[in-house]
């Protein structure tokens, strides 16, 4: 296939080298046809490249480089998040699901299918929704690293649920090679009236591709957190494309401490009326590390929330990017969006960059944004200190405090609980 | 106890000195108050002894038992034994108070090579404390002082000082925006802290807060000096007089 001419040369040869690594594309049954036609895009759109307007904070060359840059394996001495919650967990380890090391995935009103097992089948549910809520989203701005994981995915998860799950399903991502270069694509469909909560934690690879489609029907609900670790130089770009029907409701919370690299996107359409959409991420970072958070949601029904609450704390010459959006289109009247990114600079070397955007077409909304970056409150460390609190633990109870409000995010109390005490445990250790 | 010879400080960024040679000490069993103008420097003594940022130390001493305070960090000085009832007491969202104070506590306990007092231990020894001061559990529950009214605010730092017993404590305007119901309250809580073994230093605007809590000795302190010394008589004298009288006198 021939390049597209628009494209510069650099980029053209930056997709080439990456597309000729990964191979053809897996021969694959009913997902043949939504491959060729993401390879398609990724040929079109090219992979990113620092110019881009959309990675004008984030250097891409990590993630679009042909081969995963190695990254030594970070030995993790936290007992695994999670562990006190009553779950379904299945194990990836570099990218291959770890049969053994998982549950049955049984669950009443679950049904789980695994990309790699159905793959040769002709027929199967997911077909209606594997790269297509990845395609819709690839308007107004191309999400090239999403079209080749919908291409060039080799394992994930295609999650039914019909019912209200009884317990979260679990993914855990181990790695075990300094090398491992994943990409998994999952799909979840909820159908009207349905619940299911999604955890997912770990590093998965030392370098990941990960595309999660969600798609809401009428009525139903969709939980998720996610826990990105402490593993210092694993890289990733993750995308979750999520499709809201009427009275639906979509959360997502995620905590990240450290990794040279993440890109996490986020792209939400409210489709239907009265849906709720609210995204929320709190993040660590130490020293070598980037972290950005992209988020786009469109607002195309009537009466919708959607609500997105970042907060980063950065120390070490470490990096943190927000890069959010609202789009509300002509007849989303009543809509309600909230949109605040903050972040807390822990030394003068550390730096946020911060790109909040409304665009809004229907005239009966209410849309906020904030942004802010500060330093420690002076006067709150003092008043610790004051009180026989060491520094450290000053810092860090008014850092918790300030994580605090993304937390809060998180509905279930056991599943907050566990990302506070995993926040209190890094920051401790890292102290002593 | 607390001895201070000679101390002179000023402001960091600015060539502005404040204390300019204060002598003072306060023995164990003592409440010393320090009345004075607006401006004379009562705040700044404050925040030196208990080690805030912003000043330099110019000249002279601050000891607390022999101790060189001026060494120590805040959080050191705590430890010690010293401890500040803030004047504007700061709010802290997200930090829950009853955190706080266990995390105080435990730091200083730890510090002073002492055991961690258990949670639950520590949590029949504050509702104790705090009933005595009205503070009820639902104050203890909220983040620091957030949303805390004046009196709530200034009965909050006395449950401090009841649940950290320090041996020296330093009042700063405790009673600014209290009202009368408050400042019998707050008061009442210092009073049941007096004991042979720990020293107070109270500094006021007015003579109506040493009603409550009397004190043994009390100094006038103008342009960073004390300019007098002496007995409570003396605050019913700037009680009735103002202070115009005792700085001509002082000159």
């Amino acid at each position: 296939m021939a390049a597209p001419a628009q494209l510069t040369r650099q980029k053209q040869d930056v997709t080439a080298a990456r597309l000729d690594a990964l191979g053809p594309v897996p021969a694959s049954g009913w997902s043949s046809a939504a491959r060729s036609s993401a390879l398609d895009r990724v040929v079109q759109q090219g992979l990113p490249h620092a110019r881009d307007e959309y990675w004008k904070f984030t250097r891409p060359g990590g993630l679009t480089d042909a081969m995963a840059a190695p990254a030594a394996l970070f030995r993790v001495e936290d007992t695994p998040i999670f562990d006190r919650i009553d779950r379904v967990r299945l194990v990836f380890v570099d990218g291959v699901f770890d049969a053994a090391a998982s549950d049955d995935p049984e669950l009443a009103g679950v049904r789980i299918d695994r990309l790699s097992q159905v793959a040769g089948a002709d027929i199967h549910w997911a077909q209606g929704l594997y790269g297509v809520l990845e395609a819709r989203g690839q308007s107004p701005v191309a999400r090239p690293l999403a079209a080749l994981n919908t291409a060039h995915a080799t394992e994930g998860v295609l999650i039914h649920v019909t019912g209200k799950a009884q317990k979260p399903v679990s993914l855990v991502y181990e790695r075990s090679s300094e090398t491992a270069d994943a990409i998994l694509h999952h799909v979840i469909r909820i159908d009207a009236g349905a619940e299911l909560t999604l955890l997912e934690n770990g590093p998965a690879a030392a370098r990941l591709n990960k595309v999660m489609e969600v798609d809401i029907a009428d009525g139903a609900a969709f939980h998720h957190v996610r826990a990105q670790g402490r593993d210092h130089e694993r890289q990733a770009a993750t995308h979750i494309f999520a499709r809201l029907g009427r009275e639906s409701v979509f959360k997502s919370f995620t905590l990240t401490a450290n990794g040279r690299l993440t890109r996490n996107e986020c792209v939400i359409e409210l489709t239907g009326d009265d849906a709720v959409a609210h995204v929320a991420g709190a993040c660590v970072g130490d020293g070598d590390f980037l972290h950005d958070d992209t988020v786009f949601i469109t607002h195309d029904a009537v009466n919708c929330e959607s609500r997105q609450v970042f907060k980063k704390v950065l120390r070490n010459g470490a990096t943190g990017v927000f890069q959010g959006k609202i789009l509300v289109k002509k007849d989303a009247q009543k809509t309600d969006g909230y949109q605040i990114s903050q972040s807390l600079l822990l030394d003068g070397d550390s730096q946020f960059l911060a790109k909040p955007e409304l665009e809004i077409y229907a005239d009966d909304v209410a849309c906020s944004h904030g942004s802010t970056s500060g330093a420690i409150d002076e006067d709150a460390l003092f008043y610790l200190r004051s009180r026989g609190v060491p520094e450290g633990t000053a810092t860090d109870l008014l850092t918790l405090a300030f994580l605090a409000e993304a937390v809060q995010e998180i509905e279930d109390e056991a599943l907050a609980t566990e990302i506070v005490d995993r926040l209190e445990g890094w920051l401790e250790r890292r102290r002593t | 106890m607390l001895k201070i010879e000679n101390l002179q400080v000023k402001l960091e960024d600015e060539d502005k000195q404040i204390l300019k040679g204060l002598d003072l000490e306060v023995e164990a069993g003592k409440v010393h108050a320090i009345m004075g103008p607006n401006g004379s420097g009562k705040s700044t003594l404050s925040y030196v002894l208990s080690g805030k940022g912003g000043y330099e130390v110019t000249g002279g001493s601050a000891t607390l038992d022999g101790e060189d305070l001026l060494e120590l960090e805040a959080e050191e000085r705590a430890a010690a034994g010293l401890f500040l009832a803030f004047q504007y007491p700061v709010e802290i969202p997200g930090v829950g108070n009853m955190t706080f104070l266990r995390t105080a506590l435990n730091a200083q306990r730890k510090a002073r090579g002492e055991e961690e007092m258990s949670a639950t231990d520590f949590l029949k020894f504050v509702r104790e404390k705090a009933k005595a001061l009205q503070i009820d559990a639902e104050m203890l529950k909220r983040p620091v002082n957030v949303g805390f009214s004046g009196g709530e605010k200034k009965r909050n730092e006395i449950l401090q000082m009841a649940v950290l017993q320090p041996r020296m404590c330093i009042l700063d305007e405790t009673d600014s925006g209290l009202d009368v119901d408050a400042m019998k309250l707050v008061s009442d809580g210092v009073n049941a802290l007096r004991d042979a073994g720990r020293g107070f230093l109270v500094i006021t605007h007015y003579q109506r807060l040493l009603d409550h809590i009397k004190p043994d000795v009390v100094h006038i302190m103008a342009d960073g000096r004390i300019v007098k010394t002496g007995g409570p008589e003396l605050a019913l004298e700037v009680e009735t007089n103002g202070y115009a009288d005792i700085l001509a006198e002082a000159k």
